[in-house]
């Protein structure tokens, strides 16, 4: 028989009081989202909270006067912006629903194989595309086959962000849609199939129901996005603050208003200290927004 | 024409007037959906072919590799390259430790209770929060409260919380592959929980870490809306043609996609394929860093241990 | 024959007989022992002890416990969420639950689990995990635990020239009996193996019984199967659970007998229902 040399070999001290070092460490890492989310609710609200004494909720969200430079009489209403942001993305998810769940059904139900992997592969890589770029693209690629199809005078416009944002948020519809596809047990497909329905009986009557939680995640998550795009909106939707008429007038949304007016405004002014109140404003709207996806999520996996 | 007078040669069961009904309707909804996803596809390949196309004039080697002069009208991006290189490597060595264990938290500690949940809704909102609200942050509490001023190390540090989620869900997802009995069979023979994550559990999910890691480089190096506000100039004028341009501590840099907004939107007498060269750049970064994800991550699952 | 065993202070060596007919020594004494998961409890208040040196077999349907037994002796109960230990469980004379280095307890209790878990490393790498985390660095002492613990699995004929290649790539019979080389690895005093034939075949069954018969020389062995004839043919004595209760626990020659005490054992052992 073989000597035993490693019984006498122990554990180093050290090493225990370094695994507990470490779980410290993890459990202070995983913490850290909240720790992040406070943080930032607490920080652009700090900046922003002077101004809360001398705010009108009732003005500042519903009025539609966005003067805020002006020497004699500064205006803040933020109505008209947050008009903007819905109405950009109320029509770029008119576009982009059908579209991605289109293409979700596309992936999950009629493709296999390699056709499946390179078509993920691409809405992957769609959904790469830096949002500067997007705005680019509209402000010279889209800008004139709007003014020229639609024969109106500014291609930089509602519709023409609206588009942009629809290309941008069918990506994450797609990935969570088919994911939702996906957590349809076969044995339906096979039942329905085996009644004689065809493919489209089987995505109307059978899959869209059964999956309809999932999608509507996808969906709100696409929303999410949308409304939180800065730089796309900021560079293809034109500059203009007020209620638009038809979707191809030019708008202003919450997001570009921070992004293009920030810069212009000295620390600590009326002006900079509403800025960061509307980022408080879209924190708590893609907070709620986000935050139904998610219980939306939830309750399919508790069925 | 009837059925009976005209039997499919290929099989004897006659198609009847039904199937031949359900079949077309089969190839209508593949063609509708078809449509749907191409809608979607052949955008990317339509953006990608005419931004190339109408940067070529400008893109050259040297383009690469001199700065910008005059505002930025002029001269290469070299400098604006450096920047995004600066801001990318600083944001990953800060959110690359910190996301990963905080997946090991959530898949190895976390038991199932209320504050798992609240810390998975806040991974969740962490990452649908606007990218201009993270900029504000970055504003508030880099720049003025921890008195960083705007410089590169603001940025980056914004950044890197901005894309700690896709770190985190990517990690997560790799180590919820990693199957039980493997951990299971470590504690039996006395190794630690630690011991246990760090030569079985992590080494196994390595492919899903690197291709976070990854996605988070891409993710950064896009990114304009919240550097602009934290560390960014539109344009600075700097020494050299080295790697060593700017002191990440205190000076503001120039980035790859601030530079395309402020050459798209801003700069007058730019010449037009400008703005085109550089987005094709930027793409091309971000395409081919995606890309490599992606191939990496196949191919490190094709030779999966077990 | 003489060898070397932990004291029971885990520290010191003690030099005692391990084939001394006489003795008979409690390894692991069970007292009043209460499982639940989430308020519903699997394992009713049982009490019972296991002697050093014996192959101790627990036989019994499935659900009747005996998985949740084994993780109670090492503890690894604590990873399942919603269990509660309630009772005594003495490993050598000292309370597994009082302990402060559980890592020392369960190197002192091997675990086989019913299906074969190569870790994803090499064979060897499989083999020295448990030494190395606990701290075993020296390559010669290594190389010879490593060669003695393959040797005593019966697998070290069949592997010495692919050491290096992937322990998930053997067998499930090789991969098993790695499992059990790996339980080996850390020197424990008592191997538990949980129903370890389920998933390979009948001659590499035969083969692990044979390892099993040499090692009962160096340390006790519980043995939980499902196979009713596998514990008549190894075990010195064997307990009857069922329901989370001790139907019976006696030696062999009573258990399998044609009037052991319970007619429950009788009915069970005979495959009249079960």
């Amino acid at each position: 028989m073989l000597a035993e040399p490693h019984r006498r070999v122990k554990r180093r001290p050290f090493e225990l009081v370094s695994e507990k070092l470490i779980e410290a460490l993890i459990c202070v890492c995983g913490f850290s989202a909240i720790i992040f989310v406070f943080s930032i609710f607490f920080f652009v609200l700090r900046e922003g909270a002077p101004f809360l004494s001398r705010l009108q909720m009732g003005e500042f969200l519903f009025s539609t006067e966005w003067f805020p430079t002006s020497q004699t009489q500064p205006k803040f209403g933020v109505g008209a912006l947050v008009v903007g942001t819905l109405s950009v993305t109320i029509l770029a998810m008119i576009i982009a629903v059908p579209f991605g769940l289109g293409a979700a059904v596309f992936v999950s139900e009629f493709c296999a194989g390699k056709a499946k992997e390179t078509l993920k592969v691409v809405i992957e890589l769609l959904a790469a595309i830096p949002s500067v770029v997007w705005g680019f693209i509209g402000l010279t690629v889209m800008s004139p086959i709007v003014i020229n199809t639609f024969h109106v005078p500014i291609g930089i416009n509602m519709f023409n962000g609206a588009i942009l944002l629809a290309l941008m948020s069918v990506p994450i519809m797609v990935s969570i849609g088919e994911d939702a596809l996906k957590a349809v047990p076969d044995s339906y497909r096979e039942a329905a199939l085996a009644l004689g329905a065809t493919k489209w009986q089987l995505v109307y009557r059978v899959l869209l129901p059964a999956a309809k939680n999932g999608l509507l995640a996808a969906v709100l998550l696409g929303v999410g996005r949308a409304i939180g795009e800065t730089m796309a909106v900021l560079m293809a939707t034109g500059h203009s603050v007020r209620i638009p008429k038809t979707i191809f007038d030019p708008v202003r949304t919450l997001t570009a208003t921070i992004a293009a007016e920030l810069g212009e405004t000295s620390k600590g002014s009326d002006h900079y200290q509403v800025l960061f109140l509307i980022g408080v404003l879209l924190f708590t709207i893609t907070f709620v927004v986000n935050l139904s996806a998610d219980l939306v999520i939830k309750g399919i996996r508790k069925k | 024409m009837t059925v009976a007078s005209n039997p499919s040669p290929r099989t004897q069961f006659a198609e009847t007037r039904l199937v031949r009904k359900k079949h077309r309707s089969e190839l209508i909804a593949k063609c509708f959906f078809g449509v749907m996803a191409a809608a979607m596809v052949i955008p990317l390949i339509l953006i990608v072919v005419h931004v190339v196309k109408q940067g070529m004039p400008s893109l050259s080697w040297e383009f690469l590799t001199t700065n910008p002069r005059l505002g930025g009208i002029r001269g290469g991006i070299w400098s604006a390259i450096v920047g995004t290189l600066y801001i990318v490597t600083i944001s990953l060595c800060v959110s690359a430790p910190i996301g990963v264990l905080s997946a090991v938290y959530l898949n190895e500690y976390a038991k199932e209770n209320w504050f798992t949940r609240i810390v998975h809704l806040a991974v969740v909102n962490l990452a649908g929060v606007p990218s201009i609200v993270h900029g504000l942050f970055g504003l508030g509490a880099f720049v003025y409260a921890a008195g960083m001023g705007k410089s590169i190390l603001s940025a980056s540090l914004t950044l890197s919380i901005m894309t700690l989620p896709v770190i985190i869900a990517s990690t997560k997802e790799a180590l919820a592959s990693v199957p039980v009995s493997f951990r299971e069979a470590c504690w039996n023979v006395g190794a630690t929980r630690w011991q246990t994550i760090r030569r079985i559990v992590l080494p196994n999910s390595i492919s899903g870490i690197l291709t976070g890691v990854i996605l988070q480089v891409s993710r950064t190096a896009g990114e304009t809306a919240p550097v602009m506000l934290t560390g960014v100039a539109t344009f600075k004028a700097v020494e050299g043609t080295g790697l060593f341009l700017y002191n990440p501590f205190t000076d503001q840099s120039m980035a790859l996609s601030m530079h395309l907004y402020y050459i798209a939107t801003q700069a007058n007498n730019a010449p037009p394929s400008l703005p085109y060269a550089i987005a094709t750049v930027l793409l091309s970064v971000v395409l081919l860093v995606n890309a490599s994800a992606i191939g990496l991550r196949a191919y490190l699952r094709s030779r999966k241990k077990w | 024959m003489l060898t070397f065993v932990r004291g029971k202070n885990g520290d010191d060596t003690e030099l005692i007989s391990n084939l001394d007919p006489m003795r008979e020594t409690k390894k692991i004494e069970i007292e009043n022992l209460r499982l639940a998961y989430g308020g519903k409890e699997v394992i009713h208040g049982i009490s019972f002890d296991v002697r050093a040196n014996e192959i101790f077999g627990i036989i019994g349907p499935a659900q009747s416990g005996k998985t949740s037994l084994l993780r109670c002796i090492n503890r690894t109960i604590e990873f399942t969420a919603g269990a509660k230990v309630q009772g005594m469980i003495k490993v050598d004379g000292q309370d597994v639950s009082r302990m402060k280095n559980v890592y020392e307890l369960r190197r002192q209790v091997g675990m086989v689990a019913p299906l074969p878990v190569g870790l994803p490393l090499s064979i060897y790498d499989n083999v020295a995990f448990a030494p190395r985390a606990a701290g075993m660095r020296n390559k010669h002492h290594l190389d010879a635990l490593v060669e003695k613990c393959l040797r005593q699995a019966a697998l070290w004929d069949e592997v010495t020239d692919r050491l290096d290649s992937l322990g998930t790539r053997l067998s499930g019979g090789q991969q098993q009996r790695l499992t059990i080389a790996r339980a080996l690895s850390h020197q424990p005093e008592i191997l538990c193996l949980d129903e370890f034939s389920i998933a390979i075949d009948p001659v590499t069954t035969m083969r692990i019984e044979d390892v099993l018969k040499e090692l009962r020389k160096e340390m006790t062995i519980i043995l939980v199967t499902n196979l009713v004839q596998q514990a008549r043919r190894l075990a010195d004595r064997t307990m009857f659970l069922w329901n989370g209760e001790i139907i019976e626990l006696d030696s062999n020659e009573v258990m399998f007998s044609d009037n052991p005490r319970n007619r429950k054992t009788y009915e069970y052992v005979n495959g009249i229902f079960g």
